[in-house]
């Protein structure tokens, strides 16, 4: 595994910095310690947070981590990535008091830091049970389906496109909350359970499912997300356009030598209105970009992004143009035109540059009642806007990887994800389960972790309903 | 405004907070700061025969961030000598006469009392304290609460007092003792003219887990101490109210024990103290606090029409009570207010485990009586209406994201039948006004 030692990501600082053990113990000390908490019901890997809070207040820090990392062997990122505004933060009661709420983030992250600089294992792989599980796709989904599958006793293999594991938690994660030799640390943890991963492996090309499906006894995919989408707009295919999602992935791996051209960019535009478009504004205004625009073709108010890192984008000087859409690229230049968003459907008021094709990247993918349809957009009127750019991002969503699977029949899709039953992940082909962006269509890394804890449940089910007398394996805490 | 001028063994103090004998009080300069800032009234640093004092000598009680709820220390009386003390309470005294200036004694024999009597009255002491309370130290050599915990040795050294005293005679009593009014009773049998109380408990504050020596460490070695601060309050107020109920409110009572605010000094007077008392919070926050005890108290009489502190003094006594005189007729249960509840569920729990089992979870709560809770599984919040309807392997679905969850808080809801009054879910209640106790008819059983 190759890891560049120097990285544009390492310019950026914590947005939100480590507790001093002092602070910790304070900040642990306000929490009410509810009952049923709505923070742990806001939790998508159920930790029960007032439990590893009141372990921190009592300076029981030790067995604080052991109360995250039991409910989420990603602790460590979940603690420093999670939108926890919008999941246990946002539900803590403190906010029916008009009080802050509990910084739970970074409370976890003091927990599971601090068990880490300890170097505290606590767990171990449980005794074989002779079984092999195949994982494809080294993202947070496999990892937490392998570490499970681990401690229950059985053989797990990580099959991995990239040179470097843990997918997005690794190559997306924005640096201002976590590097990438963070997310790399915490899985030779999970490694050295005994997890094996195999580099270079890339479906259809060098590995064949079913081969898979022949040589282990159950095949877990976590293969996420695929490449940016790319707008169907003249000129799109020009040097100083990338997807947000790949220009993300340099900034965090890349040596810091190949993106020297960086430095040169001074105005830049990132089309989008969800959390990967306000991560890359803020990323580029990090790395000391003047002028950051983010242009969507919707109002403000129909942004999938969350509000908590838009106001963060604007108060770190990024503009936003709302009911704008590019509609040519040449050199240097972007060509946009005021959109309007009527009766739920996008129209734009300049008649000669848009084509009802330049939605066809958004039809294939977004489902939610108001998105446009092919013949939904009228144009009326002129309002174009010529801007010069040295860079643009497009966040205009990942392509969905429905296409890799089709050797398998009998897996299912709808709106390009793959469908499991949603209580054990298992898909319509009884041994191949799936967790992660590939069948939540692109959620939080806590949502992956979740769903791959509860599908190497589902697949230690299923092996040991078909098996006889292979249940030798315990939870070993 | 009232006036705070407070009538106390025919001493007019200016007001009745005074500062407690102990390290506030153990200079000439902090005394005049004091005086200065607005105390009422000081009791000097106990004085008797030279000793000399251990390092360190304090340890503090600290609870989920609150610092110093509870106080102790192995601190013994006055370290310097008397000549300069009995110059310093002259100079205190020639400068604010007006203010009370009490001397704390604590000596050995007859003759001692005699000559230290003399010495304090002769340099314009307006009161004695004699100090029996002290727990550490001095009662190993016979003095302090050894004398507090002896009625009859406390009735003769107060006899004594009386004979060679021409100012009042405080007895401190100490609350290291099964019933306070006995040593009280002893004190008045003696010819006291008042108590104060309490002094400290006798405690040993925490053990350093590491060294496995208590605090707070004399060179790896430590000793009980003497417990006082916030969390003591309790305890004095019941040894106050007892002695005041006993006596009728016919004995004088200075209160100390956790006295921090002007709340905290009303209590006492309630309760049959005319005076109080305090050190741990000047000791924690300085002298600066009397200026809101002033207002606040202040503010209070004026708000319930006490024309003068004396007024105010043992109010309460006659609502405090036997346990058999209390009326077992009366019911009243909880109420909760679901405008005000933040939804923590701390009632629940509390109910649940310490309390009646009255109090289950609103309606999105995991036990509420429409919930499936024994299918719930692990994580089923995510998509919580597949979890529970679809069983068999071959039921295939799009994970989706959460619905947007309500921030509507659905209280808890009180079951009022099994709901006995006892308070828990009120008290535990972080969300102010979300449980209030209402009357309510009594349930059918009745011991009487």
């Amino acid at each position: 595994m190759q890891f560049e030692e120097k990285r544009l990501e390492s310019s950026f600082n914590d947005f939100k910095p480590a507790l001093t053990p002092r602070e910790a113990i304070t900040e642990a000390e306000r929490c009410l310690y509810c009952y049923d908490a709505p923070c742990i019901q806001a939790c998508p890997t159920g930790i029960n947070i007032p439990q590893f809070i009141n372990r921190i207040a009592t300076e029981n820090t030790k067995g604080a981590a052991k109360t995250i990392l039991d409910s989420n062997i990603f602790g460590l990122s979940c603690a420093r990535s999670c939108p926890v505004e919008v999941l246990c933060e946002g539900a803590c009661v403190y906010n029916h008091l008009n009080k802050k709420p509990i910084a739970i983030g970074k409370l976890q992250r003091f927990a599971v830091e601090n068990a880490y600089e300890k170097n505290i294992a606590f767990y171990a792989a449980g005794k074989s049970n002779g079984k092999k599980v195949a994982l494809v796709g080294a993202g947070p989904a496999s990892f937490a389906c392998a570490h499970e599958l681990r401690i229950l006793g059985y053989e797990t293999i990580v099959y991995e496109k990239n040179q470097l594991p843990g997918g997005l938690n690794t190559h997306g994660i924005a640096p201002y909350k976590m590097h990438s030799s963070v997310s790399l640390q915490e899985i030779s943890r999970i490694l050295e359970m005994g997890v094996r991963v195999e580099y270079g492996k890339e479906l259809n090309k060098n590995l064949e499912l079913k081969t898979l499906l022949s040589n282990y006894d159950a095949v877990f995919l976590g293969l996420g997300l695929g490449e940016d989408s790319i707008l169907d707009v003249p000129g799109i295919s020009n040097s100083f356009t990338h997807g947000a999602v790949s220009f993300i992935s340099k900034i965090k791996t890349h040596a810091v030598e190949k993106l020297a051209w960086v430095k040169n960019i001074k105005t830049a535009l990132v089309v989008g209105g969800g959390n990967t478009a306000l991560d890359a504004c803020r990323e580029l205004k990090g790395l000391g970009v003047a002028r950051v625009i983010v242009s969507y073709r919707r109002g403000e108010a129909e942004m999938s992004g969350y509000k908590h890192e838009m106001n963060a984008a604007k108060q770190e000087g990024v503009e936003f143009w709302f009911y704008t859409l590019p509609t040519k690229f040449e050199l240097k230049n972007v060509r946009l035109v005021r959109t309007q968003v009527v009766n739920h459907k996008v129209v734009t008021t300049s008649p000669e540059h848009v084509r009802p094709e330049h939605f066809q990247a958004e039809l294939s993918e977004r489902s939610n009642a108001g998105n446009v349809k092919k013949g939904d957009v009228h144009t009326t009127g002129s309002n174009v806007i010529s801007l010069d750019v040295d860079l643009v991002l497009l966040a205009t969503g990942q392509a969905k990887l429905e296409k890799l699977l089709t050797s398998i029949k009998e897996l299912k899709f709808e709106k390009g994800k793959l469908l499991v039953n949603p209580k054990n992940f298992q898909t319509n082909h009884p041994k191949i389960f799936a967790a992660g962006d590939l069948v939540n269509g692109g959620m939080e890394v806590v949502n992956a972790v979740a769903e791959g804890k509860q599908a190497a449940h589902g697949i230690h089910k299923f092996l040991n309903s078909n098996f006889e007398g292979a249940s030798n394996a315990r939870f070993n805490n | 405004m009232p006036d705070l001028t407070t009538s106390f063994l025919g001493i007019k103090t200016p007001n009745p907070f005074w500062l407690a004998s102990a390290p506030p009080t153990n200079t000439g300069s902090q005394v005049m700061r004091a005086f200065e800032a607005g105390w009422g009234g000081a009791v000097w640093k106990t004085l008797g025969k030279p000793i000399q004092n251990v390092s360190s000598r304090f340890g503090g009680l600290d609870h989920m961030g609150k610092k110093i709820i509870g106080f102790n220390n192995i601190e013994l009386i006055t370290d310097r000598s008397i000549e300069i003390n009995l110059k310093e309470m002259e100079e205190v005294k020639k400068r604010y006469p007006k203010n009370t200036l009490v001397a704390s004694l604590m000596v050995e024999s007859r003759e001692e009392w005699r000559e230290i009597i003399a010495q304090v009255e002769g340099v314009g002491a307006d009161a004695l304290e004699l100090n029996f309370g002290c727990p550490h130290g001095m009662c190993e050599r016979g003095m302090g609460s050894a004398v507090g915990q002896e009625p009859k040795l406390l009735k003769t050294i107060a006899g004594w007092a009386k004979e060679f005293s021409k100012v009042p005679v405080i007895v401190k009593l100490t609350p290291n003792i099964t019933d306070v009014t006995v040593p009280a009773q002893a004190a008045r049998d003696g010819g006291a003219d008042a108590v104060s109380l309490i002094n400290t408990i006798k405690s040993l504050i925490g053990v350093d887990l590491d060294q496995f020596v208590p605090y707070p460490t004399v060179a790896g070695k430590s000793t009980n101490g003497g417990y006082c601060g916030p969390a003591v309050k309790p305890i004095a107020l019941h040894m106050v109210a007892a002695i005041a109920r006993q006596q009728n409110n016919a004995f004088p009572i200075s209160g100390i024990g956790g006295v921090s605010s002007w709340k905290d000094a009303v209590e006492f007077f309630l309760l049959g103290a005319t005076t109080v008392q305090v050190c741990t919070a000047v000791m924690h926050y300085g002298y600066r606090i009397i200026e809101d005890m002033l207002q606040g108290l202040s503010d209070y009489m004026d708000e319930k029409g006490f024309k003068s502190v004396n007024e105010m003094v043992g109010k309460a006594i006659p609502n405090f009570t036997d346990w058999g005189s209390l009326d077992l007729n009366y019911h009243q249960v909880a109420v909760i207010h679901e405008e005000h509840c933040i939804g923590c569920n701390l009632c629940v729990v509390a109910c649940d485990d310490g309390g009646h089992q009255c109090i289950t979870p609103g309606k999105n709560g995991k036990k509420a009586p429409d919930s499936v809770s024994s299918e719930q599984q692990p994580f089923s919040h995510l998509h919580p209406s597949r979890s529970r309807l679809h069983r068999s392997v071959s039921d295939l679905h799009p994970i989706n994201p959460p619905a947007v969850k309500s921030q509507a808080v659905h209280a808890p809801v009180v079951h009022e039948p099994e709901c006995v009054g006892c308070n828990l879910c009120m008290l535990v209640c972080p969300a102010p006004g979300a449980i209030t106790m209402q009357q309510a008819p009594k349930p059918s059983l009745s011991l009487h």
